[in-house]
């Protein structure tokens, strides 16, 4: 179990995460300004998710840690995803 | 000190917590996405009232903030405690930075009216209310994460300070991350939804 949490991050390759996660912001400013129509709102919230995966992935260990974690974390996003899409069914219909 | 410490257990005990955060902030996030159908124009239109550039340097505050938690965490496990508090002090002043760009823009718009209940949202368009009702609610619950964040930090940055957190022992600081780490996440979809509806 223990040498699963000895994985050390080196401050390089953090730093290149977070050069990620600055490019990608400035992308989602540069994509608010163009006009797409309905189709900015997705753009900005796949940009987010991208954010988020690098943040989840690398700042917070998850691509390192066990299963119980991954799969525990997938299953968030599931309910959360039944969640969203419920509540649409019911106001989309209305 | 031959007490063992189940490192993989604490860990999941912070993500099962993380994940009702995940829930609350997702709850808000539908409500904002139904009234966002509902109302696209008045929410567009109210977006544009926001400052896109106090938005964007938040932004980049909370991530350089995460980078140096995740760098903290690097300089224990290599036994670079100088190091280590630095970052840590990092993370807490760009916390402290968001807070104050935070104020500035809130006292902005509530002298121009626009606060919950104020005259110029209760009797302007039903879509703007629900915006910037959101936007407080939202925001607000955000900054009180802000704070308890910046103490958990506060807190982990004596524990290394007095070697309580070192190379072998830093899950408590790992958990300190997380939560933050947290907080982050949930900035990089506020972002985008409030500030560059366009």
């Amino acid at each position: 179990m223990d040498n699963k949490n000895n994985h050390i991050m080196s401050y390089r390759f953090l730093g290149l995460v977070l050069t990620a996660l600055l490019i990608l912001t400035s992308v989602t400013v540069a994509a608010s300004m163009v006009d797409l129509g309905w189709l900015n709102v997705w753009v900005a919230l796949v940009i987010a998710s991208i954010k988020g995966s690098l943040v989840l992935m690398f700042f917070m260990h998850l691509k390192y840690e066990g299963r119980v974690m991954v799969i525990s974390f997938l299953g968030t996003i599931f309910f959360l995803a039944i969640m969203i899409s419920l509540t649409f069914l019911d106001v989309a219909f209305r | 000190m031959s007490s063992a410490t189940d490192t993989t257990g604490k860990k999941i005990g912070m993500w099962l917590f993380l994940y009702t955060e995940i829930i609350l902030f997702g709850g808000l996030f539908i409500l904002y996405a139904v009234y966002f159908a509902k109302y696209s124009q008045d929410f567009i239109h109210s977006g544009k009232e926001l400052s896109t550039l106090f938005g964007v340097i938040n932004t980049i505050i909370l991530l350089i903030s995460s980078f140096a938690v995740a760098a903290s965490i690097t300089a224990v496990q290599k036994k670079e405690k100088k190091r280590a508090v630095l970052a840590l002090i990092t993370s807490i002043g760009c916390g402290l930075i968001f807070l104050v760009n935070k104020y500035f823009e809130w006292s902005h718009k509530i002298d121009h009216g626009i606060f919950p209940n104020s005259e110029k949202l209760v009797d302007g368009s039903p879509g703007e209310n629900i915006f910037f009702g959101l936007y407080y609610v939202v925001t607000g619950l955000h900054g009180v994460h802000i704070i308890i964040g910046m103490t958990l930090l506060l807190i982990s940055l004596l524990l290394v300070q007095r070697e309580k957190i070192h190379s072998t022992q830093f899950v408590f600081l790992e958990n300190c991350g997380l939560y933050w780490h947290l907080v982050d996440l949930i900035w990089i979809f506020i972002f985008p939804l409030f500030y560059l509806v366009t």
